[in-house]
């Protein structure tokens, strides 16, 4: 055990169950994975990317490249998690990644021996070829190979959120800085949130041992947090890691709801992805500590001086026994102060800088002196050091390394703006006005005292209350340590020899940084790319700027010239659960049920998925064991008695004013104001570039009331497109129209006995004289008022009978009961397909974009003596020409013979070339009609061609098939039945 | 990026669907199949402010002429079409600079 005596942020009064590869853990509540693994001495946590190399713990936060675990089993396996992140609970089961068969005994630490063939580029090189081997030999071995955690590759049993919020300040971030800036705008009255990814608010102040107003930091900070929860306006979101700026002032951050809780309750989800709304926002992200490359500087043991602190201070938790310190700044010698403090022997104090003063101690301090190596297989036990009495190894097991602090302002870079080198700290600092209402505070803004974070925040807290016209009280800035920040820039050991890591993750050594710069990969974005620097989980936020400052040294140019790789959104790693939350399963999309659905699910109908509808296929009767048996049979039904069939799912829109017909004029390509009240007429519509967008049919119910119908898919599409016309294009036309799609139920009723069983069901029979084909009036259906329209979509007598949507199922069912006593019965989508290909009319199949109503056989429906979309561009040469692909109907010539949609249509005698490839099938089926294959399709000047045999084919089934080619009505091309 | 619609007030893009540059609302008035080209295909391409049309479709379904800065995705004017249908849709930059501080952040 490394547990100090005393001390810490942690309950010693309770012991959690966690395991590490299955060794238990003593750990408590306050813990991480990481701080507990620190306090239970063990070091050994990870294998490296590419070398298998030993790796332990580096960081204390989320720029922890090593320590990456995988979390639960089965189906809830979670890998690449950080331990770092990780807040332990009762029952945490947490395993090692990226080693085989065990962390001590890593197979693939061969990989090491064989590093100087591993080196950059080197799968670009060497497994080139044969091309083919790429994708079932060289990649698969190399992923095993270079591998984090797997996924269990089972369904997801938990479940995410999405949720939004609005503030008028967000404060990202929860140390000095973000506490101070909440504070004040908390108690201004401005709406806050306060976001931090860790459980604990107080940045820094929970990590080091400086004292602010008098008190411990901790003590301060918790009384803070204490004061913001009673504030009504303030929303505090701990775990919650604000993940991406975006444009308008939103912001995405994803909160850790469930995930360290032993037993959630059942119905919390795992993560909430938030979008948050925000009309200013604070970047108080603070600084992340970057480490110094020296010759085998990734041994465990060798650790970030901040994280040493953080070990000590929040969790007293010991990551060593002898401790050696590097540093090239003067915050490294907080770590030497602060670990003899706890009583741990610190055995030197390097600071790299020649004319630096190091504090006097219980220790060797040497200015101008660097550490040239390290030792110990598993773990550090020896340190050598340079310095002007020569090179020598000290005994230590932990080197505490600090070579600066970069300040995190990865958020302000997410709109594209580049981040501003800042001499004076050494590193980059945000860029002025980056992201629109975004300011910076604290060690985001380069300001790295404590005192400068409080009074950072302040200010920035005072500057936004003023933009949102509230007055900041007075707040007085609590006394706190304002050392000033002494780095000098000191990036790695050269002369040294061995091999020193840049980046810990990716296995990225100053040699690959030196190879890419000579092979003339010189800019930031190449080095990433060809070295993998700054890749995976990590994106170079411990190690980022050390690659480039050492791309920058070996090419001769100053680290703000060289500049460093983009920063892009996520922050950190977003569950992909997370980001889909809601949409598995039914969630997917909306799913939208027929007002007639109960009744056509109690007749047993298997359903289909029509766009978001839910749709019968068809009606099975017994012994019916296909899809195909049962609509042959629907089919034959219609044809010979009578069918019923829900269309309540066709778009419908109910159009009214003074000007409808005028507004109907413009939108159709065939004319509608000379159509009758109590008439109802075929229209089309066409796209203002002239290609046809929808058909349906347009009801006159009134002198200014009209009922247009959109096909099923197009139904939103079309009232956009309305939208558009009336909006945009004339809006003094008096008109008005809403979708009434949800509001009525229409049912379908065709076949020879269809008006018996409309009659059967409405208060007042219709005739033929009174109610030919195509009329359309106000019924009564057992007292409910309702819309009967003769129209026919499968060439049969047909009438569609509507009500109210809440009277569907039982229209349905009536209309079903009468049909059934008359030899008939209900029918689903497969024979209404059926049905209609047999009569050659057109659905999205055949108006899908690239037809005009001349391909359709619909150009003498374009009326000329008006204005209309489409007309105008209708008219361009192209679109008229007689060598376009017309709309044909084709008939198998042999009973057997196959034809599918997606087939070709070519020329017979000819090889199937492009040349041969007269058009191809949109539609295909079965007919019992004409007890063979028939489809429609498009061919070449194909109303010409009536007549013609063709080949038809299709290379993927292999079908090959003689057709001919016959007008697109395959039964009663003149009308006589729907009219009868 | 929000915009913030004249008659629901500021609501989230995803409410929102794009249609392109403003010129549609000037629709030629004959059906000549070279000006049609012009009107459908031909667009400017502005590295700054852009006149557009925005549909608030899962809202009021008002279509809106919005000028939005393409280098930053900041809108610096938002009305409905309606009432821009007439008035020069300018397509380029120069025409719709926005006076200072007009506009959201
Ligand atoms: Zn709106």
């Amino acid at each position: 055990m490394t547990r100090l005596a005393s001390g810490g942020l942690v309950d010693r009064s309770r012991r959690l169950a966690v395991t590490f590869d299955g060794a238990p853990l003593v750990a408590h509540p306050g813990d991480t994975l990481a701080s507990a693994l620190v306090a239970n001495g063990v070091r050994l946590v990870g294998r490296s990317f590419k070398y298998h190399r030993p790796r332990g713990i580096v960081a204390a936060g989320v720029e922890e490249p090593n320590a990456l675990v995988t979390l639960g089993a089965g189906a809830r396996r979670t890998p690449n998690l950080r331990a770092t992140e990780v807040e332990v609970h009762d029952g945490l089961v947490a395993v090692s990644q990226n080693r085989w068969p065990s962390l001590r005994r890593d197979a693939m630490a061969v990989n090491d021996l064989l590093s100087p063939f591993l080196s950059a580029g080197f799968y670009y090189k060497t497994f080139m070829w044969p091309p083919a081997f790429w994708e079932r030999l060289y990649e698969p071995m190399i992923r095993a190979a270079a591998g984090l955690g797997a996924l269990s590759g089972e369904r997801d049993p938990d479940a995410s959120e999405k949720a939004f919020a609005f503030a008028d300040l967000l404060v990202i971030g929860a140390g000095p800085a973000g506490l101070m800036a909440a504070l004040v705008a908390g108690r201004a009255g401005a709406r806050v949130i306060l976001a931090d990814e860790d459980f604990r608010l107080g940045g820094r102040l929970n990590a080091e041992r400086m004292e602010v107003d008098g008190r411990p930091g901790a003590a301060w900070a918790g009384e803070v947090v204490t004061e913001l929860a009673g504030l009504p306006n303030v929303r505090l979101m701990p775990r919650t890691s604000v993940i991406g700026a975006y444009d308008g002032g939103t912001w995405g951050a994803v909160e850790r709801v469930s995930r360290h809780l032993a037993e959630p309750p059942a119905d919390a989800p795992l993560d909430a992805f938030w979008r948050i709304a925000a009309r200013r926002a604070i970047l108080a992200t603070g600084a992340i500590e970057r480490p110094i490359a020296f010759p085998d500087n990734d041994r465990p043991g060798v650790m970030m001086g901040g994280a040493v602190r953080a070990y000590l201070n929040r969790w007293a938790a010991a990551p060593g026994r002898r401790a050696v310190v590097f540093t090239n700044n003067d915050d490294g010698w907080r770590t030497a102060e602060a670990l003899v403090a706890v009583g741990i022997e610190v055995a030197a104090l390097v600071d790299a800088r020649p004319g630096a003063t190091p504090p006097a101690g219980p220790w060797l301090a040497a200015a101008g002196a660097v550490v040239t190596g390290t030792r110990g297989r598993r773990g550090l036990r020896a340190v050598r050091l340079r310095d002007a009495a020569g090179e020598r190894w000290v005994e230590a097991d932990l080197l505490a390394v600090s070579g600066g602090w970069n300040p995190s302002v990865h958020l302000a870079c997410h709109l594209g703006a580049r981040p501003v080198w800042d001499e004076g700290v050494a590193a980059f600092g945000p860029p002025a006005d980056g992201v629109p209402g975004l300011l910076a505070a604290g060690a985001a803004a380069g300001a790295f005292s404590t005192r400068a974070a409080l009074a950072g925040g302040a200010a920035a807290a005072a500057e936004a209350l003023a933009a949102l016209g509230l007055a900041a009280g007075t707040v007085d800035i609590p006394e706190a340590e304002d050392g000033p920040v002494a780095v000098t820039a000191f990036w790695h050991v050269a002369d040294a020899g061995g091999r020193a890591w840049v980046d810990l993750q990716n296995d990225v050594t100053v040699k690959d940084v030196a190879l890419a710069a000579r092979e003339g990969f010189r800019a930031a974005e190449h080095m990433k790319r060809y070295t993998t620097h700054g890749m995976a989980t990590d994106q170079g936020k411990l190690g980022g700027l050390l690659g480039t400052a050492v791309l920058a040294g070996l090419t001769g140019r100053s680290v703000a010239e060289t500049g460093i790789t983009t920063f892009r959104p996520p922050w950190t790693p977003v569950p992909i659960a997370a980001l889909g939350a809601g949409g598995q399963g039914q969630g997917f999309a909306p799913e939208r049920l027929s007002p007639a659905h109960t009744a056509i699910i109690a007749r047993g109908a298997p359903q289909t998925e029509a766009g978001l509808w839910r749709r019968p296929l068809c009606f099975p009767r017994p012994g019916e064991a296909t899809v195909r048996a049962a609509c042959d049979r629907e089919v034959r039904m219609v044809r010979s008695t009578v069918g019923v069939c829900d269309v309540s799912t066709l778009g419908k829109i109910d159009v009214q004013g003074p000007d409808a017909a005028a507004f109907l004029d413009r939108v159709y390509a065939n004319t509608i104001s000379t159509l009758a009240p109590g008439r109802v007429r075929y229209g089309l519509m066409l796209r203002e570039d002239g290609f046809a967008m929808d058909d349906g049919t347009v009801a006159r119910l009134g002198p200014a009331h009209f009922l247009v119908t959109t096909t099923t898919a197009a139904a939103g599409e079309v009232l956009a497109h309305l939208d558009f016309a009336y909006q945009c294009l004339w809006p003094e036309l008096d008109v008005a129209f809403a979708s009434v799609t949800d509001h009525w139920a229409q049912v379908a009723v065709a076949g020879p006995l269809a008006r018996e069983v409309v009659n059967a069901v409405i208060d007042a029979p219709v005739g033929s004289d009174g109610f030919p084909f195509m009329a359309c009036g106000p019924v009564s259906a057992a007292g409910v008022a309702g819309r009967l329209f003769r129209i026919s979509f499968s060439g049969e007598h047909a009438y569609e009978l509507a009500v109210p949507a809440r009277h569907g199922a039982a229209l349905f069912d009536r209309l079903v009961t009468e049909a059934e006593a008359r030899g008939g019965g209900a029918y689903g989508l497969e024979a209404l397909n059926v049905l209609r290909i047999e009569k050659g009319h057109p659905t999205h199949a055949e108006l899908q974009g690239r037809t005009t109503a001349d391909d359709l056989g619909l150009g003498r429906l374009v009326a000329a003596g008006k204005d209309c979309i489409g007309r105008g561009a209708a008219a361009r040469p192209g679109l008229s020409d007689p060598q376009r692909e017309q709309l044909v109907g084709l008939k198998a010539i042999e009973a057997g013979g196959r034809l599918v949609a997606g087939a070709h249509v070519v020329l017979p005698g000819g090889h199937t070339t492009p040349p041969n490839d007269l058009g191809y099938l949109t539609s295909a089926c079965f007919s019992p009609t004409l007890g063979r294959e028939i489809a429609l399709g498009f061919v070449r000047n194909g109303r010409a061609r009536t007549g013609e045999t063709v080949r038809v084919v299709c290379l993927l089934r292999g079908h090959d098939t003689p057709a001919e080619i016959v007008a697109p009505a395959f039964v009663d091309p003149e009308g006589e039945r729907l009219r009868g | 990026m929000r915009i913030a619609c004249p008659l629901c007030g500021e609501r989230d893009l995803r409410e929102f669907t794009y249609r392109g540059a403003a010129v549609l609302l000037d629709r030629p008035a004959e059906p000549d199949p070279v000006a049609f080209d012009a009107y459908l295909h031909l667009r400017d391409n502005p590295a700054g402010p852009n006149a557009e049309l925005w549909h608030h479709a899962f809202g009021c379904r008002a279509w809106l002429r919005v000028v939005r800065d393409t280098r930053t995705h900041a809108i610096l004017e938002v009305g409905l079409a309606r009432d821009a249908r007439g008035r020069l849709a300018p397509g380029v930059g120069e025409a719709v600079v926005p006076a200072e501080g007009e506009g959201t952040a």
